[in-house]
């Protein structure tokens, strides 16, 4: 669990602490890719494990236009504009979630049985369910290639360059809107990994976005803006953390763990473990 | 110096006007639909004027204000019915409870800046959420029922009539919009717009930058909480999720960011442009169940900031209203 809410946080990391927009549609983003997985699944009898890298693509041309369509106007404001933003993305939170409820109905869906579904697997005596098995194996994956992209190829330093000085970057060549259009793409595709493997093993309604999204930003924050390391050693943390609280406190109850956690953790050290900004 | 006078009086006369115009209104207006909707209005109008107090003057946007809320809402009705004490103390009580968490929690918060803190008071508000949730003395996911011991000002409790509560709507939303106007122009109001602009600057100039965030957060705590327990007494019945919820610190907000942020009017305005249009698209378009109030009321949002970024008092006032005070 706690390597998915690194994935589902990296995604919001490379958008909310790359490119310091705030996106409080991130679990709606969540949602859309959620549904994707299921009408593959439905229509054309594609199986979840195949469907990702589907969904994924599909996720990163809607995080394009969105930010095409919407962020770039609201990254133009020059008053308030972490207000805007907030309040701009979280129009589009309610729009999205409208949308949903009028097309896919408010109905609980789950999918019904695919390749993974209800599988588990013994490793040492110790019974783990597959699905979150091979999550938490395309989170690592997923987590290499963007720890590589963004140190190694010179769009992940153009996209670190734009957030630094867009003004400074314009004069090398690099077209802003262009670097973060694609930034928010891959970020929104890495939301559509998290979504393809979480669709196999939660059910799928229009407002299941919002109880992972909070705990992304917390799990943001936790490891430090501007991190890509630290948002995924944040998803550890809080994925251990949920899972010791569920222990001690009851159920209903262990998210108060990963708020205290992060409280803690900022009051000491107020830019999060890994934060630069 | 002269035109910030003068624009000061100019302020005061016309809320007086609206106000006296506001509580003609009942006369006219029958319909109990429609004088719910007033009310509710008017309570945005407050609130938010509360939550612009430290959001949009001090510039620490918080959005965990539903706890206060909550604390209001809930100290006034627990007290009401475990202790029969009366709502006017809960409500007072419940005020000066906020204010003192407001404090407690601003020593550890204010030290953080941006998305950090951002997060904190949400985080910090969800915890509260949780614990009334889990908390079976206060009824934990059940809510408190309040019950009916008949009409009077004394136990503010009047089931045959909306108008009371329309008339201490309207008064408390004239006391939220007076203390704000009162503050703009005291040593406060000054020390926290430097310490929105330039917390630094701020501060080298000898405003004591943490003082002046705890001062506008006990302010706006005390106001909020006194929304909820005025709402706890309008509605007769809370649960943790009709008042402590992420999305109510939202709702308070918004207006006054719409409005504008940071501005003596934005928040009035903001109200009474967004509440009367979030009933009626609920319901009139809601019924279906299908979701098209929200894809609506979504939409307005996100054209509203994106196409006005300063507020929609921008439209109304020839310079910007961000800069209508410093000048």
């Amino acid at each position: 669990m706690g390597l998915l809410y690194g994935l589902l946080a990296v995604g919001l990391a490379l958008i909310f602490g790359l490119m310091d927009v705030t996106n409080f549609a991130h679990g709606e983003f969540l949602m859309l890719a959620m549904y994707l997985t299921f009408f593959l699944f439905m229509f054309w009898a594609v199986d979840p494990l195949l469907s990702i890298p589907l969904v994924a693509a599909g996720m990163f041309v809607f995080g394009a236009v969105i930010y095409l369509v919407i962020i770039r106007f609201a990254m133009r404001a020059k008053a308030n504009i972490g207000m805007v933003q907030i309040f701009a993305t979280f129009g589009l939170a309610i729009l999205m979630r409208g949308l949903a409820q009028f097309f896919f109905t408010p109905d609980y869906r789950s999918i019904p049985a695919s390749f993974l579904g209800g599988k588990t697997i013994s490793i040492f005596g110790v019974f783990l369910p597959v699905p979150q098995l091979v999550g938490a194996l395309i989170s690592i994956l997923a987590f290499g290639a963007l720890y590589f992209f963004m140190k190694k190829t010179d769009f992940g330093r153009a996209l670190e360059a734009t957030r630094e000085d867009a003004g400074a970057v314009a004069l090398v060549g690099i077209d802003k809107n262009k670097v973060f259009a694609l930034g928010w793409g891959l970020g929104s595709a890495l939301i559509g990994l998290a979504g393809g493997v979480m669709a196999i093993f939660f059910y799928i309604y229009p407002d299941v976005g919002a109880s992972f999204a909070l705990i992304a930003y917390v799990t943001v924050a936790l490891g430090g803006f501007g991190s890509v390391f630290g948002a995924f050693a944040g998803g550890i943390i809080v994925g251990l953390v949920e899972a010791t609280t569920a222990m001690i406190l009851p159920p209903s109850l262990k998210s108060v763990g990963i708020y205290a956690v992060y409280l803690l953790v900022v009051f000491v050290r107020p830019r999060g473990l890994f934060g630069s900004i | 110096m002269d035109s910030f006078t003068q624009r000061r009086r100019r302020d005061l006369i016309l809320a007086a006007a609206l106000a006296v115009i506001a509580a003609c209104v009942p006369f006219f207006v029958k319909d109990v639909y429609v004088q719910n909707i007033m009310v509710l209005t008017l309570m945005y109008a407050a609130l938010s004027q509360a939550w612009n107090i430290l959001g949009g003057y001090c510039g620490q946007i918080s959005l965990g204000h539903a706890l206060y809320f909550g604390l209001g809402a809930y100290t006034t009705a627990l007290l009401f019915t475990k202790f029969g004490v009366l709502p006017w103390f809960g409500m007072l009580g419940g005020g000066v409870i906020s204010a003192l968490i407001a404090l407690a929690l601003g020593y550890p918060t204010f030290r953080l800046r941006g998305h950090y803190f951002v997060i904190a008071t949400i985080v910090i508000a969800e915890i509260g959420f949780l614990l009334f949730h889990n908390w079976d003395y206060a009824g934990a996911a059940l809510g408190i029922d309040i019950p009916v011991r008949g009409d009077s000002w004394a136990k503010f409790q009047f089931t045959r009539s909306k108008l009371p509560f329309y008339y201490f709507a309207l008064v408390f939303c004239c006391v939220a919009w007076f203390i704000t106007w009162w503050l703009e122009d005291s040593k406060w109001g000054f020390w926290w717009r430097a310490v929105k602009d330039n917390p630094d600057a701020a501060e080298s100039l000898g405003v004591v930058v943490f003082n002046s965030k705890m001062g506008a957060a006990a302010v706006s705590a005390f106001l909020t909480a006194i929304g909820g327990a005025f709402y706890a007494q309008f509605v007769s019945y809370i649960d943790p999720e009709s008042v402590m919820t992420f999305q109510f610190s939202l709702l308070m907000a918004l207006p006054a960011v719409l409005g504008g942020i940071g501005t003596l009017w934005g928040p009035v305005l903001g109200a009474v442009i967004l509440i009367p249009m979030t009933e009626l698209t609920r319901s009139f378009i809601g019924g279906s169940g299908r979701g098209v109030d929200l894809i609506l009321y979504g939409a307005v949002i996100v054209v509203i900031s994106l196409a006005r970024p300063d507020g929609l008092l921008g439209l109304f006032s020839r310079r910007p209203a961000s800069k209508g005070v410093s000048q």
